[in-house]
């Protein structure tokens, strides 16, 4: 379980504000879902890493890509040709 | 001929986000054959929001390999359908821009999340619409309006310009009326493309054949078991009837990984969700944040404001199931799980050339039936396996249930595409006649 505390936590990890009102609802839903989720204790052993895999990344070409005005024609923000974000600090 | 016409025809069941008024078309394969395509697939020059408002007035600056395709085979791309946001949903009521509702029933709910394409192709606004399957999102919708839908092999048809949700199960593939449409838009657009890095060399050129004699059809217990509506079992069991009097025969068996595939299945869809939907800040695309606040507070907020219910729930499980002390509870053991499921599939499919059972579990409910979020992933529980596999499937319509459509499912052989459609094909050619 839980509680309305850590959802919170989880919201903020996820970037997503939950307003307080929804809170209560929304743990309730999430609990009942990690309850089904259980189901999975049932299973045993864990995959042995990396078994089976190989790397299959493709050599480093520089290809045409999509020209700045297309771009930019979709941020709501840009400033000397660059996307423009909030402030960080 | 190359020209244009006019798509004006009247959308009374909210199938379409957005239209084009005047459509263009090439020659081909598919010559002037108007096409829906599914909202979360981009379109280079038409608004392309996966029903969410994070994308309101998103316009693509290209074309997803696929719709690259349709065109060059002449199709004419008639428009944008709705679905649930991002693809998280059964029924598409999900969707910020109001629920699509069901051609046979418009008080009930097409299905999810490709709703809005079948219900394009139930309604007759189109012959032939492209969707995206998740977890059932072609299947399922098809099997609520009585149509054909197909989840193609995973890697079979390039996902570039797909819109990401959960890369490792999701896949491109047609919707139509008759079997034979969908393979022939399936002709289309499978093939191979580099830039899809799980695309496969696999093209797809098939006539539908209705010669399935000799054919093994296995049918697990476990897709008629709990919560399985006894009238749309019946449905089923009449089909593999009709299927067993063309030459094919019945073989029962089980398949144990059900018990988890479900489970496996959200853990692993909202892991990968949380990660894809992490781009979607109002920055590079969607409307703007304010950018007089700081970055993760501008970012929550818009997240908080413009995501649905829905998709803040997955990102959020997705979140959890990810974080440092749950890693191993969650995600961890789905991969094993899913594993096992592909594992299952590995073990019937040698004995038998294809899998059959009902696509949904009942009908269509009616709009807002089901609010709780646990008991619409239930629903689900008869397509994802397909999709944690990886294997194709197709929903064929067999019959009603008070008069709402059920459908048959048919799962086969990876890269079996082709034969998952002949069965399909010869179930509807018989019960047609």
């Amino acid at each position: 379980m839980v509680s309305e505390t850590e959802i919170n936590d989880i919201a903020n990890l996820a970037d997503i504000s939950i307003p307080k009102e929804e809170l209560g609802t929304f743990t309730a839903q999430f609990n009942s879902i990690l309850e089904y989720f259980d189901l999975l204790d049932a299973v045993e052993a864990a995959p042995s890493e990396g078994a089976g895999r190989y790397n299959i990344f493709r050599e480093d070409i520089v290809e045409p890509s999509l020209d700045q005005d297309a771009v930019l024609s979709n941020p709501g923000a840009s400033e000397d040709e660059f996307i423009k974000g909030p402030r960080v600090m | 001929m190359a020209g244009t016409f006019s798509f004006d025809a009247p959308d009374r069941w909210n199938a379409f986000l957005h239209r084009q008024e005047t459509v263009g078309y090439g020659d081909g394969a598919l010559g002037g054959l108007p096409v829906a395509v599914k909202d979360n697939i981009s379109t280079a020059g038409l608004p392309t929001t996966c029903g969410s408002r994070i994308l309101e007035g998103y316009v693509p600056p290209y074309d997803a390999h696929v719709v690259t395709l349709l065109k060059a085979a002449g199709a004419a791309i008639v428009g944008k359908t709705n679905m649930d946001e991002f693809g998280m949903g059964t029924t598409t009521e999900n969707s910020a821009y109001g629920p699509t509702t069901n051609p046979a029933d418009p008080g009930r709910v097409p299905g999810g999340s490709s709703g809005g394409s079948a219900a394009a192709v139930a309604g007759g606004l189109v012959p032939a619409a492209l969707g995206s399957d998740t977890g059932g999102s072609i299947r399922c919708p098809a099997a609520f309006c009585g149509i054909v839908g197909l989840k193609p092999t995973y890697g079979r048809v390039s996902r570039y310009g797909l819109i990401a949700y959960s890369n490792s199960l999701e896949q491109i593939g047609p919707l139509a009326a008759t079997v034979s449409d969908v393979s022939r838009l399936m002709a289309v657009i499978a093939g191979y493309d580099a830039r899809d890095s799980t695309s496969a060399d696999r093209p797809y050129a098939h006539t539908p054949s209705a010669e399935i004699r000799g054919t093994r059809i296995g049918v697990p217990a476990e897709f008629f078991g709990e919560g399985v509506d006894e009238a749309v079992g019946e449905r089923v069991r009449d089909a593999l009837a009709v299927l067993e009097h063309l030459g094919a025969e019945i073989v029962p068996c089980t398949m144990p990984s059900m018990a988890f595939a479900l489970a496996a299945y959200y853990v692993t869809c909202t892991s990968e969700a949380s990660s894809n939907l992490a781009r979607f800040d109002g920055v590079r695309y969607g409307p703007a944040v304010d950018t007089k606040k700081q970055w993760h507070a501008a970012f929550r907020e818009l997240r908080g404001d413009r995501f649905g219910n829905e998709v803040q729930r997955r990102i959020m499980l997705g979140t959890f199931a990810l974080s440092a002390g749950y890693y191993g509870k969650y995600y961890a053991k789905a991969q094993v799980a899913r594993k096992a499921v592909r594992d299952d599939f590995a073990r019937l499919l040698r004995d038998v050339d294809v899998i059959a059972g009902p696509t949904m579990p009942t009908t269509a409910w009616r709009l807002g039936e089901k609010s709780d979020p646990l008991s619409m992933y239930l629903s689900d529980i008869l397509t994802v396996p397909a999709n944690l596999a990886g294997v194709p499937a197709i929903s064929v319509p067999c019959g009603t249930v008070n008069g709402l459509p059920a459908g048959l499912q048919i799962i086969g052989r990876h890269f079996e595409d082709e034969r998952v459609v002949d069965v399909g094909f010869a179930y509807e050619q018989e019960v047609r006649r």
